[in-house]
């Protein structure tokens, strides 16, 4: 995948488009597609708190928080415990664990702000879960219907 | 066979996944801590457990890598105890080796466990050959990491005049080097590396946007500040930068890696025992990243030590992953010693 930074009109759109969607479905996507991982125990440190990721070229902002069931949107006005930023390249490639978060915060195209310890516990966390590999094609549009419709009929 | 040929690529391993893409990518030796400050790399999700220590061990072993165990800090007054179950696991886990700074943990590793094979860390700050023996005739260490203090000559005559084998910091984040003697950090958090395992721990960091830049404090202190233009690096003291005489500037050390690539075919000549790459607090990224880079260089040294070219893309790639993405060779590099 080629380096790219979202054209701004997109950004602007994102921008005036209200936040809390966007975080309900991210939120959605990963509960599906992680499914137990989110649910295991030792996430249980990170449960209840704040976490914002700040999509700087979309200009979207997804809010959340963990516990045991998985992820919540959550856009309560309060200041997030954790607030990361980066461009929607250089999120792609931590969830690809093709870059480390170190090397992109060296060269300042990640930002992190808030709770310093509870940033590393995350980072840590999800480097020490054994995980196949994020497939972004799991994030298409079409898959992620699949997934939500076979969740339906499940129930 | 010629000694240099047994140069071996130690690994970091922070993660069960860190240390799995450290083998597959080539590391003859992994190492790693149990997660509490028995070793210098005790941060909070970091590092492993038994049962991930035991699945490692399983891992390493069954693809031919070694796996060794950095048990590198000092037992403080409240106890030994923790310290010395450590050994006791490394020992029934089946690690290769561990690493060790404190002497009385040696006493106690050799009388305990005589076929235990143990490393000197560089915490132990052994920088001459007499101190390396002394190690080696009282507690049988086999192998001593050395600080990154010495010229590359300075190394050749203390490997003259030692058995031990030696292993150098060959890339990764760079200190002051002052290792195992540096307690900078607990001016201001009350915590150094040889007592709780960190120079700078994440609950006395604070990082702020502000008007003027990005700005690093250690326990509310403030460590260093940068442009939008600069690459940042870690919130150590050693790292920040401080007004001296009117001047702001890096008085101590700039953010940096070392990268010693250039010195391989010297390295390998010498009869280095083995190569170390610093790193456990990162991501398997950079593991893999790394490992693979010098798996390829130390293979290419090997069979043409005399014509060995470093690849473009090698330094490309592990520049991207130095900090305040810049390297240096450090002190290894002192041609008028």
């Amino acid at each position: 995948m080629q380096p790219f930074t979202l054209p701004k009109p997109l950004g602007t759109l994102f921008s005036i488009l209200p936040q809390f969607p966007h975080s309900f479905v991210f939120s959605q996507a990963l509960n599906l597609s992680l499914g137990e991982t989110l649910r295991s125990e030792v996430l249980q440190p990170l449960h209840g708190k704040l976490i914002c990721l700040r999509i700087t070229d979309a200009q979207i902002t997804l809010q959340f928080t963990l516990n045991k069931h998985g992820l919540i949107a959550n856009h309560e006005r309060k200041i997030p415990d954790l607030t990361i930023s980066a461009k929607t390249y250089d999120f792609i490639q931590l969830a690809l664990r093709k870059e480390d978060p170190d090397t992109l915060f060296f060269s300042r195209r990640l930002l992190m702000e808030g709770d310093t310890e509870l940033g590393l516990l995350l980072k840590n966390t999800l480097d020490a879960l054994e995980l196949p590999p994020l497939d972004w094609r799991m994030y298409l549009p079409a898959r992620l219907l699949d997934a939500v419709k076979a969740k339906i009929l499940h129930h | 066979m010629p000694h240099e040929n047994k140069m071996e690529l130690v690994c970091p391993a922070g993660s069960l996944p860190a240390l799995k893409v450290a083998v597959d990518n080539g590391a003859d030796c992994v190492y790693m801590g149990f997660r509490d400050n028995t070793n210098a790399r005790n941060f909070a999700g970091l590092n492993f457990d038994i049962a991930t220590a035991r699945e490692g061990v399983r891992y390493a072993h069954s693809h031919g890598a070694k796996v060794l165990l950095a048990l590198n800090t000092y037992p403080q007054s409240s106890g030994s105890e923790k310290w010395l179950t450590a050994i006791d696991n490394a020992h029934h886990l089946g690690i290769d080796a561990v690493i060790l700074a404190d002497p009385g943990l040696m006493q106690y590793a050799c009388d305990t466990y005589p076929d235990l094979r143990l490393h000197l860390s560089v915490q132990g700050s052994a920088t001459n050959y007499e101190a390396i023996n002394f190690y080696h005739q009282q507690f049988g260490i086999q192998r001593a990491v050395l600080p990154r203090v010495l010229a590359l000559k300075q190394v050749e005559q203390l490997m003259q005049n030692t058995p031990v084998e030696i292993e150098l910091f060959g890339f990764g984040g760079l200190c002051v080097m002052v290792e195992g003697r540096c307690s900078l950090s607990s001016y201001v958090t009350g915590e150094s590396p040889n007592t709780c395992g960190v120079c700078s721990p994440a609950k006395s960091v604070q990082w702020k946007q502000t008007a003027a830049g990005l700005e690093s404090h250690l326990n509310g202190v403030l460590i260093d500040r940068y442009a939008d233009s600069e690459n940042a690096g870690y919130p150590t003291l050693c790292k920040g930068r401080f007004n001296v005489a009117g001047a702001t500037y890096y008085a101590i050390e700039e953010p940096t890696s070392l990268n010693t690539l250039e010195l391989l075919p010297d390295l390998m000549r010498m009869g280095i025992a083995a190569i170390k790459i610093e790193g456990r607090q990162r991501s398997p990224a950079y593991v893999a990243k790394v490992t693979r880079v010098w798996r390829e260089a130390i293979g290419a040294c090997r069979r043409n030590p005399d014509k060995f070219n470093i690849k473009p893309a090698w330094m490309t790639d592990l520049g991207k992953l130095s900090e305040g993405q810049q390297s240096t060779l450090g002190a290894y590099n002192r041609p008028w010693k």
